[in-house]
This record gives C-alpha cells, structure tokens and sequence, in this order.
C-alpha cells in the first residue's frame, strides 16, 4: 500500500508549466525527500496532493484515498507544514493549536504539550510576537499534534536554528519508526541525505532522478579528485571541473579506461574516486543537458 | 461550527469599532431633533425647494419636521451608508482574507470541505450584521426615549428590516466576489458600497433615473419610498433577496473549484 501515489500528475497555470506528467509512489511508513531548486514544482506538487490546486490531467492517491474526490477524509491523516508559517492575527498559540485541533474535531492538548515541552515553545505567547523560528515551532505542532499518518512538509526547517532542527529530525525519526511516513520537500540536501531513505529530484516540473539514496549517489557520477595535471577538458563525461592548485576535481560518468588512459598520459602524482554525495547527484541532474540518474 | 466561532472572534474588533461609529452618529443624529425640530418650520419651505437634492434625499415626500419624517431622511442615511460600507466590507473580505494573509494554506489542509468554509464564513458574515443591526435598533430605541419621543415602532422595524435586507445583500455579492480575489478586497467593498449609495441618490433625482433602483439595494431601503408606501417596494426587495441568493451561490461554485496558490 503506497502513502502517495500519482500517475502523470500535471498542473498547469494557464499556460504556466506548474508540474508535468509526474509519477511517484512512496511506500507507506518511508522518509522521502524531495529536492529541487526554487520553481522547480516542488510546492506545486505538494499542493497539488493536498487538493489546495486541481491538477490539469493525471490523478493522485494519498493513503489510498482519491485526492479528488476524498480530500476531507485524507486531510484527517494528514498533518501538513507549509514553507511559509502564517496564522491568524492576535491569536496565542494554544488559540491557534486549539482552533486547529477543533477543526480536525479532536483533542490534542496532550501531545500539542508535549511537543511544545520538546520544542521549547512557550504556548501563552502571541502568535504576532514570536521570531520567525518560533512561528515555525508552532506550525510544526499544529502539523504533527493530531499524529498523523502522512506528514507532509514543505521545506521544513527555514528559521530554525541547528539544536532545534536536531530535535526536529529526531522527532520525525520516532513519528516514522512508529509507522508514520514523512514526505518532505527541501533544498538542503545533507539534510536529505542524513535522514531520507528516499529520494526524488525535480526538475523544471518533471522528475528527472527518483529511488533510494543510496542508490541515487552510486548510480551517478564519480567524484574524482587528482593532483597534478593532466589533459581533462576534452575528455567525454567530465563535469563541473575545478582546476586546484594542486590539480583538479571533477564529476566523472565516462568509461574508465578512458578516464585512465587520460591521467596516464599526463603527470598525476595522485588520485581519489569516491562515491558523490547528494549534492554531487544534484548538480549532475541539473549539470548542462541534464539528464535522468 | 470551530470555523464560525472563529471567524466571529476574528471580527469582533471591526464589528465593535463599526457599531460604535454608526451607532454614535445615529444618536447624535436622533439627539439633534428636538433642537432641529423648532428649527423646521421656517426651514421646511426651503428642504422642499431645492430640486434634485431635495429629491434625492426624499424630501419632496416627506416632512421632516416630523420626526419620522426626520428619521427616514437623516438617520436611515447615516445607518445605510454605515451599514452599507461595514455589510461590503465583511462579505468581500470572508473569504479573500485568507490567501491576503497566507492563512488559506493553514486552513484548507484541516478536513473541512470547501462548501462547509463558504457555509460557515457565510453565516458568520450575515450574523455579525445581524448583530450590528441589533445593536443599532436598540441604540436608536434608546436615543428616541431620550429625546422624549414615542417610539414610531412599526416605521422604524420597516426602515431597519430594509437596512438590514439592503447589508444583507451587499455582503452576499461581496461575499462572491470575495471568493474570486486573489488579494485586495477592502477598496472593492468600499467602493460597492459607496457606488450603490450614490445609485440610490441619483435614482431619486429624476424619474428618468428611476430604473437605478433595480442595481442598487438602496433602491428598496429608501426612507421616503418605505414611508410613503407603508413599506419597502416588493419586487425590488425580492430582487435584492434574489441577488443575494446568487452571490452566496457564485460563492459556493467558484470557492470549490478555486486553486489556493
């Protein structure tokens, strides 16, 4: 049973292109992230699954209910942190989290506290008065106070500082090791990589590297680092080379033994292959051509 | 209801700030009679000779030396136009507000369909009319006692009920167009509810302008009309009732196909 599923979600603003022709599956109880830069479609999408746009063609499925048609019986699974925290003006935050609760007909005082203790967020506080951090505080216990099956978060750790997206993560980490399943957007990529089991990248609305982690950063492009100098330029599947003072680093996805042949004919006192972060794979998806990885 | 109560707490302040402002002219208006009203004989001849502006205010048709007279030409004034900008003012801004504020992400991912929020925005919107124009009936009671007058009980119900009806159906247009804003909305309503007033005052000058009266709601709340006919002219008050309908309907459709970008 998938968490989401879509079948050649599109969205288009008029003659905008919003997202085209995505199809994804994330697997009940995953961390997935999903990456790409500003524009690329990210929030589009995630809106698209939370029925906020009507899609233009394709359909999607969140925890097996039709996005369409049964968008207020997901929304009650659902706990969703949108990029920009905005409440309502004058509001403290237990009015907030009550309303919320109140909305979704439950009681959550007990773990709206709880999260609040975690989060070091003072709850008589008005809303209008706290720091970007704490207004960020508050929506994420208004996203995960009713436990949700599904969190959806849309880049959710802008205003925090490092000691509380620790605790953050840490707290995704239990929601999801209790069978929760995390779907987050972001553009900080060690932040993917450290706690995503899953990962999409997209690309000018469409996703042009999908799957495991550690599949992704295997399948791409080797980072090579060599001191001393060599011909590199012409050499085919060389990218985004950087002449050091030493030598030269390079993404490399050609075949070997030409790699080989090139660094044997110049003078290479030294040579590193090592597997690309996520970053690397990133950067290789959106490299000149692109391409899938 | 979580959504109601919400909305109603949400709009005290402009409600409390509304009904003070209203209500405070209205007594001062109500409190100037008795003073006015000695005033009156001599100035009688000259209010029902100044042409359109006599007309436009119903002063060819009544006698303001009365003090219902009096009421349906200056205090019914004061409380359309008041009431009227307050009526625009909560229906444009119901639903637009969220999106203006960014709060329409926070609220459309509770459960809740989109029907149930128009409903619920809706009806908060109508009841803080209602007790806007409670409170003014109440306030304008109390200021007729004051000023030794006996209270005209079955003039005044009609001219509030008309009022009333006349907010009622600004707010529902505004309300629909509300739903097709992306941002703005305070200047539209604003705007509606000053052009309808002057709608209402240009129907009055001519009975060439006379079919005005069917594209404004103050073409069924005006004083003199509802005085001299024993009450608000039908057709025009079920048109209004009727445009009412489709602004709240308008809301309904366009709200649920909308994209909250």
């Amino acid at each position: 049973m998938y968490a989401i599923k879509t079948e050649g979600l599109t969205k288009y603003y008029g003659k905008t292109r919003g997202i085209e022709r995505i199809s994804l599956t994330v697997e009940r109880g995953d961390f997935f992230g999903f990456m790409g830069p500003n524009g690329a479609g990210k929030s589009t999408l995630i809106r698209t699954l939370l029925g906020l746009l009507r899609p233009t063609g394709g359909r999607a499925e969140v925890l097996g209910l039709d996005v369409a048609r049964d968008r207020e019986k997901l929304l009650e699974r659902v706990g969703y942190l949108p990029a920009e925290t905005a409440f309502w003006p004058g509001m403290r935050v237990r009015d907030a989290l009550r309303l919320s609760a109140g909305l979704r007909r439950r009681d959550c005082g007990r773990e709206a506290r709880r999260l609040c203790e975690r989060l070091g967020l003072d709850p008589s506080r008005k809303i209008d008065e706290l720091s970007l951090g704490s207004r960020k505080k508050a929506a994420i216990v208004c996203a995960l106070q009713h436990e949700p099956e599904l969190l959806i978060l849309d880049e959710p750790t802008g205003g925090l500082d490092p000691l509380m997206q620790r605790e953050f993560f840490a707290i995704l980490r239990q929601r999801s090791e209790a069978g929760a399943t995390v779907f987050l957007s972001s553009h900080i990529l060690s932040e993917v990589q450290r706690s995503c089991a899953h990962a999409a990248i997209l690309r000018d609305g469409s996703i042009v590297a999908s799957g495991a982690v550690k599949d992704l950063t295997r399948a791409a492009a080797r980072r090579v680092s060599v001191r001393g100098r060599a011909a590199l330029d012409a050499l085919p599947g060389v990218r985004d080379l950087r002449q050091t003072p030493e030598g030269a680093e390079f993404l490399y996805s050609g075949q070997t033994r030409a790699l080989l042949a090139a660094l044997a004919a110049g003078d290479i006192q030294d040579l590193t292959v090592s597997e690309p972060d996520l970053e690397d794979v990133f950067l290789h998806c959106y490299g000149k051509g692109g391409g899938q990885a | 209801m979580t959504l109601f109560r919400h909305e109603l707490r949400q709009g005290r302040t402009a409600l409390a700030v509304w009904t003070a402002s209203v209500g405070f002219l209205l007594a001062v208006c109500v409190g100037l009679f008795p003073e006015m009203k000695n005033e009156m004989a001599g100035a009688g001849a000259l209010f029902a000779s100044m042409g359109a502006f006599t007309a436009a205010f119903g002063m060819d048709r009544l006698d303001i030396g009365t003090f219902i007279g009096f009421y349906a030409v200056e205090c019914v004034n004061v409380l359309g136009l008041g009431g009227a900008f307050y009526a625009a003012l909560t229906g444009v801004s119901a639903l637009v507000k969220e999106e203006r504020g960014h709060t329409a992400e926070l609220l459309l991912t509770h459960p809740l369909s989109r029907a149930r929020i128009v409903t619920e925005k809706l009806a908060a919107a109508l009841a803080q009319i209602v007790m806007m124009d409670l409170a003014l009936l109440a306030l304008a009671l109390i200021s007729i006692l004051l000023t030794g007058q006996t209270i005209p009980w079955r003039e005044i119900l009609l001219l509030h009920g008309a009022c009333w009806l006349m907010q009622t159906e600004l707010a529902c247009v505004c309300f629909g167009l509300s739903a097709l804003l992306r941002r703005g909305g305070p200047g539209l309503g604003m705007g509606l509810g000053a052009g309808a007033y002057l709608l209402g005052l240009v129907a009055n000058m001519t009975e060439r302008a006379r079919f005005l009266k069917y594209l404004t709601p103050f073409g069924y709340c005006d004083g003199a009309d509802i005085l001299v006919s024993g009450g608000p002219d039908p057709g025009l008050a079920a048109l209004g009732a009727l445009t009412a309908l489709a602004g709240a309907a308008a809301a309904y459709v366009l709200y649920c196909k909308k994209d909250i970008r």
